[in-house]
């Protein structure tokens, strides 16, 4: 396939993201690197649960943590998986303007659940001076907590430069594998949330 | 581009070709340059060692240097040396044996090798500044808590270089699942590409473990958290899972690609096709899982408890199972064959005994009762050796020998080879034989000195000259290379006689690889072909235009960005002025990101006509 061909395709193929041998060696890679990515979060939450014990006799899970902001936070963060998926259907769809608009919601809902997150920390510094080095607990929270939010900023950002890039040229088969893999980055910091959510905030609370 | 007008360019030229190249022939030379270099500077730490332990008492370096010399021959050979030495012959060979004309990720490749580059130069810059002291397994609290730099040294040099060897763990499964040749299904793959195929998974799943200790020991040492801080509710133990849940699978990484070297040589040398090839690919994939299912055998003595010490014991005993398979179908291999006995022949064959030495007295620590006797004495430092040097460093030889034609157009010649190999092979013997001795009557490992009258002596010194001839040995391969080169002679694509697709191409190949993707048959691909009187392989498709990846500087700037960074973060808990060096660091390398993602690089193609006036070569 010539370099005119993918840049100005003459039909978009069903799934544009996988025609490409580039396309092909994306997908399969990047689920490659989520593999990688889960064995490190599985590392992070191996040493959150030796630790989360470990309080030093205050500012335990249980006292700390309040469930409601956690709970807008999680629904943030699902709904923007939602409508993530919405974006890769209209781009098999080649429908461009629609999966903008998508993505741009994502992008949103990824910046609420952010400023939450900023907002948690912040209470919790300055509210229980419960921080980073208080205890092997704290340590431990924020470290696996950090990683995941550090994920969702770097998320945001590649979706947001790969948005503003392609603006104004559209879809093409040379840039519809890089918007499927940053969906699929932003699904997988989900599923990450999801087991954050069970292990340190319910665990936190009930355990 | 031809070769006169190549060397017709300055030396510059060649630098930046260099430094923005994505062909993985030239990332080869790349990795096996300084992984080669690493092993010397490993090598010169490692006679530094035997020289201090020639004779009780010894005074030659003091016991803080010492520390720092265990500490960083470890590290070096295995992260600096080994790996990058192994991702040489994968990026030699396993895009050839698989019919591609270059790897999925050429970029990605780049990238690869300099972080690991220059996570390398951190490491060794802090010999100027006071190196890491804590053993290569750097245990907290030993590690969290010794004073000045070395350990942050180590810290940022390993996550730097870890980084490189995941992305090129994940470069080389997606060539081998996505850019294989028409007809050759996976089990017509050549043994080499299956091993490095089971290594990079394995790099995948087992290099994030240490990249999250890293950071634990990072954040504990530069940024005051408490994971490793009993005062503060934290756990030693953590470290020492984390460490070993990359560490142990880490030890098949290295292995792995040398067992498939072997059984390339030992095929190929015997005229005989691969003996069980499918129970070696059964039993690669097999070690390959077990791996994950061992590394509390490091953690014998810390006290687990009996049950998870027996599991451990009898899941690492396990693994001799798939391991005498494969001894069993070397040897198997070789019997009846037409066998040729040069040099790369002479390492293979050393190999198989050697290994079985290592591999023994591998199921003896394995069993956790005796462990306790044995632990962290020589008897482990006697171990290791025969498995990474006899597997692993004779491998690397063996397939320099067999491989050397192909990456450089030349070969080595036999006369030094042998000359090596019974040098080093004598020496190896003379120096880690007795360690089992030297261990099992009590010399602990890692001590700067010994005492007389403990009948440590004499073992010592056996143990030293024997490092010396291993040391003359290295010398004379390095004298062969340097005469090989100056000679000059050229050798056809073929050399051996060979049996899979790398030997179809010229040597060293043209750019592309292969001008036309050609048409695999059967296992022993090119063996198919000439058992039918044919001279080369069927092609695939019909002469057409070949897309190729373009070069790129931003591989480099990305780990130079990183390697500034470094900086920044060893030396702010001293001033957090140095934070401006994070900073700019930093900004180069996700500025170096972003610039990747928002310009368009669609590769470049080399036309039909080109390619019939013989561009490329």
């Amino acid at each position: 396939m010539s370099n005119e061909d993918v840049l100005n395709p003459k039909e978009m193929p069903h799934e544009p993201e996988k025609a490409t041998l580039e396309g092909k060696n994306k997908f399969i890679g990047f689920w490659f690197f989520l593999g990688g990515e889960t064995v490190l979060f599985a590392c992070l939450f191996g040493t959150y649960l030796a630790l989360n014990g470990s309080t030093m006799g205050e500012n335990t899970p249980e006292h700390l943590f309040g469930l409601e902001l956690v709970f807008i936070m999680t629904m943030l963060l699902l709904t923007s998986s939602l409508t993530s998926v919405y974006a890769m259907y209209h781009m098999k769809n080649n429908d461009f303007g629609k999966m903008q608009l998508w993505l741009g919601i994502t992008v949103v809902l990824g910046l609420g659940f952010l400023g939450c997150e900023i907002y948690e920390f912040y209470h919790y510094i300055h509210e229980y001076e419960f921080t980073f080095r208080s205890s092997a607990f704290g340590s431990a929270f924020y470290t696996l907590v950090g990683f995941h939010g550090g994920h969702v900023l770097f998320g945001l950002s590649w979706i947001t430069a790969l948005m503003i890039r392609n603006a104004r040229r559209g879809l093409n088969l040379y840039n519809a594998p890089k918007f499927y893999i940053a969906s699929l980055y932003w699904h997988f910091i989900d599923v990450v949330w999801v087991f954050i959510f069970t292990v340190v905030y319910l665990m936190g609370k009930v355990g | 581009m031809s070769t006169a007008v190549a060397q017709n360019r300055g030396l510059g030229a060649v630098i930046w070709d260099y430094l923005t190249t994505v062909d993985h022939k030239k990332i080869a030379h790349l990795y096996l340059v300084s992984g080669g270099l690493f092993f010397l500077i490993g090598g010169l730490e490692a006679m530094i060692i035997r020289i201090q332990l020639m004779e009780p008492s010894n005074n030659f370096i003091s016991a803080g240097l010492y520390n720092e010399m265990i500490t960083m021959h470890g590290t070096t050979m295995i992260f600096l040396a080994a790996m990058p030495i192994i991702f040489a012959l994968m990026n030699a060979v396993v895009p050839l044996q698989i019919g591609a004309r270059d790897v999925a990720f050429p970029f990605l490749n780049s990238l690869g090798f300099w972080l690991f580059l220059f996570g390398g130069l951190i490491l060794n810059i802090s010999w100027f500044t006071g190196a890491p002291d804590a053993g290569w397994t750097n245990y907290a609290p030993l590690s969290t808590t010794s004073p000045g730099h070395g350990v942050d040294y180590y810290v940022m040099g390993l996550q730097i270089s870890g980084a490189g060897t995941l992305i090129g763990g994940i470069n080389f499964l997606v060539t081998i699942v996505n850019m294989r040749a028409p007809g050759m299904t996976y089990m017509r793959m050549p043994l080499f590409t299956w091993t490095v195929f089971v290594t990079s998974t394995l790099i995948l799943f087992a290099f994030p473990a240490l990249t999250v200790g890293l950071f634990l020991m990072m954040f504990d040492r530069m940024f005051g958290s408490a994971f490793f801080d009993v005062a503060l509710g934290g756990n030693a133990m953590i470290w020492e899972h984390l460490f070993w849940i990359f560490g142990h699978p880490e030890v098949y990484i290295l292995i792995l690609p040398a067992f498939g070297a072997f059984s390339e040589i030992f095929s190929t040398f015997s005229k005989k096709r691969l003996f069980g090839y499918s129970a070696m690919v059964f039993a690669t994939v097999l070690i390959g899982f077990l791996a994950f299912m061992v590394w509390a055998h490091h953690m014998f003595t810390v006290g687990l408890g009996p049950i998870a010490n027996s599991i451990f014991a009898v899941a690492t005993m396990a693994i001799a199972v798939p391991t005498g398979i494969k001894i069993f179908n070397w040897l198997f291999t070789m019997w009846g064959g037409n066998i040729r006995m040069n040099s790369a022949m002479l390492w293979s064959v050393a190999f198989i005994p050697t290994f079985t030495i290592g591999g023994m007295t591998g199921v003896m620590l394995a069993a956790a009762a005796a462990d306790y006797q044995y632990h962290d004495t020589y008897f482990v430092v006697a171990h290791f050796h025969y498995v990474i040097v006899g597997g692993l460093v004779f491998g690397i030889f063996a397939s320099l020998h067999y491989w050397w034609p192909k990456m450089f157009g030349q070969v080595l010649n036999e006369a030094l080879g042998k000359w090596t190999f019974w040098l080093f092979f004598i020496g190896f013997h003379m120096t880690f034989f007795i360690q089992h001795f030297l261990g099992l009557i009590g010399m602990p490992r890692r001590y700067w000195t010994y005492q007389e009258g403990q009948g440590l002596e004499v073992g010592n010194m056996i143990s030293t000259v024997g490092a010396f001839l291993m040391a003359i040995g290295t010398l004379v391969f390095i004298y062969n290379i340097v005469q090989t080169a100056v000679k000059g002679e050229k050798v056809s694509g073929d050399p051996w006689d060979g049996r899979t697709l790398e030997w179809t191409i010229p040597s060293p190949p043209p750019h592309y690889n292969f001008k036309q993707t050609p048409l695999v048959r059967g296992l022993d691909a090119l063996w198919v072909e000439k058992s039918e009187g044919k001279k080369g392989m069927t092609p695939a498709e019909p002469l057409g235009d070949i897309h190729m990846p373009n070069n790129s500087i931003l591989p480099f700037l990305m780990s130079l960005g990183l390697f500034i960074a470094g900086f920044g973060f060893i030396y702010q808990v001293d001033d957090k002025m140095w934070l401006i060096l994070v900073f700019i660091g930093m900004g180069i390398t996700l500025g170096s990101m972003l610039t990747r993602s928002v310009k368009d690089d669609l590769g470049h193609h080399i036309h039909k006509e080109d390619l019939e006036k013989g561009a490329g070569e």
